[in-house]
């Protein structure tokens, strides 16, 4: 199922996200998957997420088809150039796999092989253009494929919480230009800021859903506040986790805060996209305090 | 060493709007300049009226030397609303950073020869791709600024305006996006979307 058909229903979306293990099973991802996140419409299955080398996205992806669930491929252009790039594309669309997320990925240098090419033949914006080459039946040389032309449900991400939101506005318009048919979003912490880019960015017509991340301490909150690119956790935020430890330790601070984000954003966006970071146990608690 | 080859003819005539100041670099000797053909089509352009001024010269990748040399100029150019600039990326990067808030325009792909780089101290950087985005970019380049050498917008790795790379770099794109809204020439990020031809042999490239 392609996740564009609930959006075009005007369904709510809930997704959230699962990492690959540096391993060789999937049982444990398939596990959290479905334990944690069952009331969720479509997990995300991250590719290589910060440049740590995993399995890849798209076995781990079958793997949760396999078990009844509708994954989404992560797709980055850090690893591959454009010939791998679109047989991964088309050998997804034979196994099934119908929604993807184009990223331009980290750089090799924030992973843990810092040694490594960074490739980058493509990028988000051009990765959007060939999956729509796919999709017209003519690769992104235009030459013809043989037999059906696969689909799916194009995704890009956007940060409305950068420092240059001009920028963001830009690029996002770009992946529109492209191709993007639905935008997940960096972590929000901050319901005024998104309120405020969403008024901007919804000329562009298309569905949104907002990031989240239940935030587990004051710590995690100043460092992802210096070091994750997009995210800003309000001072106010910060003082709530600081102010009585064991209950942010026992994740209910925390909950209560992405809580109240989901409950000012909802009107202003067209789904969720939840970052559990080990926390999938807190997922169907928080959804339950957000209504959704 | 490197070549420098014209852009389609179609392509430099597209980008001129307004009063031009033409450049043309004739710098290290080692460069295939293409004199004869930029010579024919500044002709041309000369015989519309708007051109303001032709001058020739080299080494404009010093920039020292090529504010003391275009101070003679400095009329000309003023009455300009735009600098077309025939030499490698790097000598219109380095007109493009003298003059922040005219429209920088190349005229020229640089394309690698391999071989003897030239000993010149470089403030910008080309990369010799053969199909020079410096139009797109306001002059900056994006595949030396950018270190993901990113064509068609910033990552998503920006962070306080530094590159996720190296925090002690201003991102590129950030730079890229500041002189386009300088210049006034935003709709720029509306271009299609570009696809890098990383084929440098000519037989390939025209296919
Ligand atoms: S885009 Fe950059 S690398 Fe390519 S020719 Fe222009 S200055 Fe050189
Ligand atoms: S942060 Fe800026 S310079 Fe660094 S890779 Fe991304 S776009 Fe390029």
């Amino acid at each position: 199922m392609r996740i564009t058909e609930l959006f075009d229903n005007g369904e709510f979306v809930v997704t959230a996200e699962v990492g690959p293990p540096k391993g060789i099973s999937a049982d444990h991802v398939v596990e959290e998957a479905k334990t944690y996140l069952s009331g969720i419409t479509a997990v995300n299955v991250t590719d290589n997420q910060s440049s740590v080398m995993r399995m890849g996205s798209l076995p781990a992806c079958v793997a949760l088809k396999n078990a009844g669930l509708t994954p989404i491929l992560q797709l980055t252009c850090r690893d591959r150039n454009r010939i791998a790039l679109q047989s991964e594309l088309l050998g997804a669309a034979m196994l099934g796999i119908d929604n993807i997320l184009c990223l331009t990925g980290d750089h090799t240098k924030m992973g843990d092989h810092p040694g490594a090419k960074p490739v980058f033949d493509l990028d988000s914006v051009s990765l959007l253009h060939t999956a729509c080459q796919l999709e017209k039946g003519v690769d992104l040389a235009g030459n013809p494929l043989v037999g059906e032309a696969p689909k799916f449900a194009k995704g890009a991400v956007v940060s409305p919480c950068s420092d240059s939101v001009d920028a963001q506005l830009a690029k996002m318009e770009r992946k529109v230009m492209a191709g993007a048919e639905y935008f997940q979003t960096q972590a929000v912490f901050d319901s005024e800021k998104f309120i405020q880019f969403m008024e901007k960015a919804k000329q562009f017509g298309k569905p949104v859903q907002l990031g989240v991340i239940i935030p587990k301490s004051a710590g995690m909150a100043k460092f992802m506040n210096k070091n994750v690119a997009g995210v800003h956790v309000p001072q106010w935020m910060i003082d709530e986790l600081a102010a009585d430890k064991e209950k942010a330790k026992a994740g209910i601070t925390g909950v209560e805060l992405a809580a109240k984000v989901i409950k000012e954003c909802r009107p202003y966006c067209q789904g969720l996209h939840i970052m559990a970071l080990g926390w999938e146990a807190k997922v169907p608690e928080l959804l339950k305090q957000a209504g959704i | 060493m490197l070549i420098t080859e014209l852009k389609n003819k179609d392509t430099i005539l597209s980008l001129v709007s307004g009063k031009v100041f033409i450049i043309n670099c004739h710098g290290c000797k080692d460069i295939h300049f293409p004199e004869q053909e930029a010579e024919a089509l500044q002709k041309e352009l000369a015989a519309g009226g708007n051109v303001t001024g032709i001058f020739t010269t080299d080494y404009i990748c010093n920039p020292e030397n090529l504010k003391l040399r275009l101070g003679y100029h400095a009329e000309a150019i003023a009455q300009a609303d735009m600098i077309l600039v025939f030499s490698c990326g790097v000598g219109v990067q380095t007109v493009a950073a003298a003059y922040e808030d005219k429209k920088v325009c190349a005229a020229c792909d640089t394309y690698a020869l391999p071989g003897y780089q030239g000993v010149t101290p470089l403030e910008h950087d080309c990369k010799q791709c053969g199909e020079c985005f410096l139009n797109l970019t306001g002059g900056i380049c994006p595949l030396t600024a950018c270190s993901k050498s990113l064509v068609n917008g910033q990552c998503g790795g920006a962070k306080d305006g530094k590159c996720e790379v190296d925090p002690d770099m201003e991102c590129g794109w950030e730079r890229i996006m500041r002189r386009l809204a300088q210049v006034g020439r935003l709709d720029a990020l509306k271009c299609p979307v570009q696809v890098r031809n990383y084929a440098t042999d000519d037989e390939v490239k025209s296919k």
